[in-house]
């Protein structure tokens, strides 16, 4: 009876887990995901000293790969490492979170979204990205092209000349009340409202 | 301590994120690994890094990205408070430094072109590299032309305005 007992338990045991398993691969509301990101300030501040800002790796990769005497990039980066391994994770967790926890179904997209988005022939809602904007064949097109690489030197230039991002200003730097911060931030959201409304739909005409 | 710790940040205050005054080796390290594990999955799981999700925001159409953003600086704040109130120490036994950011008319004209390439790309850094986990080749070129961007702010920074 005991035997039977435990093997019971152990199958109960086993289908929580998978309950579980199952429960986390949906995707997360934005509470769970807000909270994680919030406590990862306190964490690395107590587990090493460390304040939280991803922009700054744009920085110690120049700096330790193409510092061509810019006294811009002639500081210690490998102090730095810590930071560049915060990353490394990001890109396993990515990883196993595409591979191992991932949904099956399709993303909600807001309807109005994806009927302004199909007017100009974006159609692929399978993926986290439209392919038919962010791959190796869409950079050959035009409006490809300036969203892959003049968004990527936006994003590397503005971080760097804000002196700090979404992580480093908006998290970081709010979350310790520093008024900069928050004047990046406004900036940050300004900069996104007038892309996105007023220059990205002509920019996605050019097909 | 206090003044080794001083003598770091003075060094040049922009980059101040390692405000440790002792050297850790490779096997401690990889804590910082695991916290970024973590948030990477957290970036994929809450779509966080997903394009759509950065339009939805910008167009007013979803909560969900003002939802994760509040909660994550309502939380920071809340823990930073209470790191300050009873200061609170590291592992290490070191008092806990936060170096202040300073304004430069850099946070406004450096944050404006950041929020049009955040927009377009659909991505701030952290998830351009969650993107490459996620098995997004393309995104490698987005990142490329990202450390052009970085890498010709260096170059040009004197000559910006500040």
């Amino acid at each position: 009876m005991i035997i039977i007992y435990y093997i019971c338990r152990l199958i109960q045991i086993g289908t929580t887990m998978n309950e579980f398993i199952q429960t986390i691969s949906t995707p997360w509301p934005w509470y769970v995901a807000g909270t994680l990101i919030g406590l990862t300030v306190p964490t690395l501040l107590i587990i090493g000293n460390k304040t939280f800002g991803i922009s700054s790796n744009l920085r110690h990769l120049c700096a330790a790969c193409f510092p061509a005497n810019i006294t811009f990039f002639k500081y210690d980066w490998k102090k730095e490492t810590w930071n560049l391994l915060f990353v490394v994770g990001v890109i396993i967790g990515a990883f196993i979170a595409t591979h191992y926890l991932s949904n099956p179904t399709l993303i909600k997209i807001n309807p109005v979204l994806q009927q302004e988005l199909a007017k100009e022939g974006i159609t692929d809602f399978k993926n986290l990205l439209p392919k038919d904007l962010f791959s190796f064949e869409a950079l050959f097109t035009l409006r490809g092209f300036i969203l892959m690489v003049v968004g990527g030197f936006l994003v590397g230039f503005g971080t760097r000349y804000a002196n700090g991002c979404t992580s480093g200003h908006s998290i970081m730097g709010l979350s310790n009340l520093q008024w900069p911060s928050l004047v990046a931030t406004i900036c940050f959201m300004i900069g996104g409202f007038v892309m996105t409304n007023f220059i990205l739909p002509y920019i996605l005409q050019l097909k | 301590m206090m003044s080794e710790n001083k003598e770091i940040t003075n060094s040049d205050k922009s980059i101040a994120h390692n405000n440790s005054a002792k050297k850790e080796n490779g096997r401690s390290l990889i804590k910082y690994s695991l916290v970024g594990i973590v948030f990477g999955i957290v970036f994929v799981k809450a779509e966080i890094i997903s394009w759509f999700r950065i339009q939805e925001m910008f167009k007013l159409q979803s909560f969900h990205m003002y939802g994760v953003i509040g909660t994550a600086v309502v939380l920071g704040a809340l823990s930073v408070a209470l790191i300050k109130k009873f200061k609170i120490k590291t592992l290490q036994k070191e008092a806990i430094v936060i170096t202040n950011k300073p304004f430069t008319k850099g946070n406004i004209y450096g944050g404006l072109l950041f929020g049009l390439g955040w927009a377009m790309t659909g991505a701030c850094p952290g998830p351009l590299f969650a993107q490459i986990g996620a098995g997004i080749g393309s995104i490698s070129i987005v990142i490329a032309s990202a450390l052009l961007g970085t890498w010709t702010y260096g170059y040009f920074k004197e000559k910006l305005p500040h």
